[in-house]
């Protein structure tokens, strides 16, 4: 054996260690608060309103991972509810940003209104929506829509309006049509500021989809969760708080993933023109 | 410049008006009966009405008891943790997979819980605005101290101060611009968590309070709007003062002066 070699390994050997090192820092602090949680709650020993991560993840396990029945009569209905709500979104608020972001004059007009809606707290919409939509999936709809609408118009409008008027101005001068330019010119190059958009408004979508089924639903997460805390069971409070948890992280991923291949183009055009 | 501040009022005030128009002529045709949806004039009055209310103003001062409260509990909780993260690239990583776990939990999801244990009194609605008000201030808090110019604490170093006095005098403060913004964006969350919890949980004061008790039937239509319309506002009126505040205190900033 060449020390040559025995070198080298040793290298490998050190970045797999560090690897597994750094690997371990990234998790220390949560490792140690669960099993700090575990330990103070078994010395509080307190089942009804303190059960131990080791339970709940159990619970968590047999209420939302082995049971179908609550995938279809919770998560499915929940998860569809917010999808509508956010592409309607998505559809309205890159439509309106985009009007709003090419003329400063309708900006002006619409600004005051836009300012006082996104102001407006969603939730006390609610008893509005209730009245207006009754307390089917529409008026869960209609509130998440009304309340992630605002990042995506706002972002679009800024996207749009910060286009590097170089590129529009070859456009226009190639005589490229309108809906090219904004085909091809204008939406690519907001693209990215849509998407930061995008992802805050999914993190308020969750929000507000659980918020209007807590207040009335008939089924749904939110749902789940507020009959849990009726009849005491705080055992399945905790699993479906984990569920939540696990669904936004997931949403986040999902979206970070068809991100990241949209504006792979992005990414490259970047490093070029470095 | 004078004038195209003049004409973009004016615009502004054409776009409000007009709405408003377009908000009295569909309430007035009556495509929803009056009483699920009154005129738009009625609402505008009433709004006025209930501003005036004794009752009413003791409504909002418990929604913005709680939201003050936990406000200021999430700065005082986020700002210490941020300079710890924001300094220490090695703390960071330790709680990074913790704070990805953490953060995506929807505060709101908590409410059942924490009606279970803290009940449905002021702490509850507290310690949910709290929850939820942490995230925007320890990201800001940790983003403003990385990006803290090096040659202003290598300049500090070389005049001999310590690392204390360091982070107070040149992170905390090249960083405040950055821990106000998160503030700012956690005022705007800490009202919605603190209407939300009222709307849910009920009892106590509060504007879900009052929306709750206005949303019965037999009571005017109009009533529940303009609580809304005041909720809009007072979300108006707390960006605005953020954002006065926001010029006034880091004019001397170069973020905020605009060439930094």
């Amino acid at each position: 054996m060449s020390a040559v070699g025995g070198a080298s390994r040793q290298r490998v050997a050190a970045r797999v260690g560090s690897q597994v090192g750094g690997l371990l820092l990234r998790v220390s602090v949560l490792a140690g608060l669960i099993v700090a949680w575990q330990v103070v709650t078994v010395a509080v020993d307190d089942r009804v309103f303190w059960p131990t991560p080791i339970t709940i993840g159990a619970r968590f396990w047999e209420v939302w991972v082995t049971n179908p029945d609550a995938w279809v009569s919770s998560l499915l209905p929940s998860v569809l509810r917010l999808l509508v709500g956010w592409f309607a979104a998505t559809a309205v608020g890159v439509g309106v940003g985009t009007i709003v972001g090419l003329s400063p004059r309708a900006r002006d007009y619409f600004d005051p209104i836009i300012q006082f809606l996104r102001s407006i707290p969603p939730p006390a919409l609610l008893p509005l929506f209730i009245v207006l939509l009754g307390i089917g999936s529409e008026m869960k709809e209609a509130m998440i829509l009304f309340g992630v609408v605002w990042p995506i118009l706002l972002n679009t409008a800024d996207g749009v309006s910060s286009v590097d008027p170089l590129q529009r101005d070859t456009g226009r001068a190639y005589r490229i049509s309108r809906v090219d330019q904004l085909v091809r010119i204008i939406l690519p190059s907001a693209a990215p500021k849509i998407f930061a958009g995008l992802r805050v408004s999914l993190s308020i979508a969750v929000i507000l989809m659980v918020i209007s089924e807590l207040y009335a639903a008939t089924d749904g997460i939110g749902f789940f969760l507020v009959q849990a805390q009726r009849t005491f069971r705080s055992l399945d409070v905790w699993a479906t708080i984990v569920l939540l948890g696990i669904l936004g992280y997931a949403l986040n991923v999902v979206l970070g993933l068809v991100e990241g291949y949209i504006l792979s183009w992005h990414r490259g055009a970047m490093r070029t023109r470095e | 410049m004078r004038w195209l501040l003049t004409a973009r009022v004016r615009r502004g005030l054409i776009g409000a008006a007009v709405l408003f128009l377009l908000l009295e002529a569909a309430t007035r045709a009556e495509i929803v009966s009056p009483t699920y949806l009154p005129p738009a004039s009625t609402v505008l009055l009433t709004t006025g009405g209930i501003l005036t209310d004794p009752a009413f103003l003791a409504d909002v001062g418990g929604t913005l008891t709680a939201w003050a409260i936990g406000l200021t509990i999430a700065t005082a909780i986020a700002v210490p943790i941020g300079l710890i993260l924001g300094s220490s690239w090695r703390s960071y990583l330790a709680s990074t997979t913790a704070i990805e776990f953490l953060r995506p939990i929807p505060s709101v999801a908590l409410i059942p819980l924490a009606i279970l244990i803290l009940g449905r009194g002021l702490d509850m609605r507290v310690s949910l605005i709290v929850y939820a008000s942490i995230w925007p201030i320890l990201f800001n808090t940790i983003y403003g101290i990385r990006e803290v110019d090096p040659l202003a604490k290598e300049t500090a170093r070389i005049f001999g101060y310590g690392r204390v006095a360091i982070l107070r005098l040149v992170s905390l403060r090249w960083a405040s611009p950055f821990i106000y913004t998160g503030i700012r964006i956690s005022a705007a969350i800490a009202l919605i968590l603190a209407i939300s919890t009222e709307l849910i949980a009920g009892g106590g004061s509060g504007i879900g309070i009052w929306m709750l008790r206005n949303s019965e039937t037999g009571v005017p239509r109009e009533l529940l709007y303009a609580g809304i319309v005041v909720a809009g506002l007072l979300g108006l009126v707390i960006n605005v003062v953020m954002e006065v505040g926001e010029r006034r205190l880091f004019s001397w900033h170069p973020r905020v002066r605009g060439n930094g």
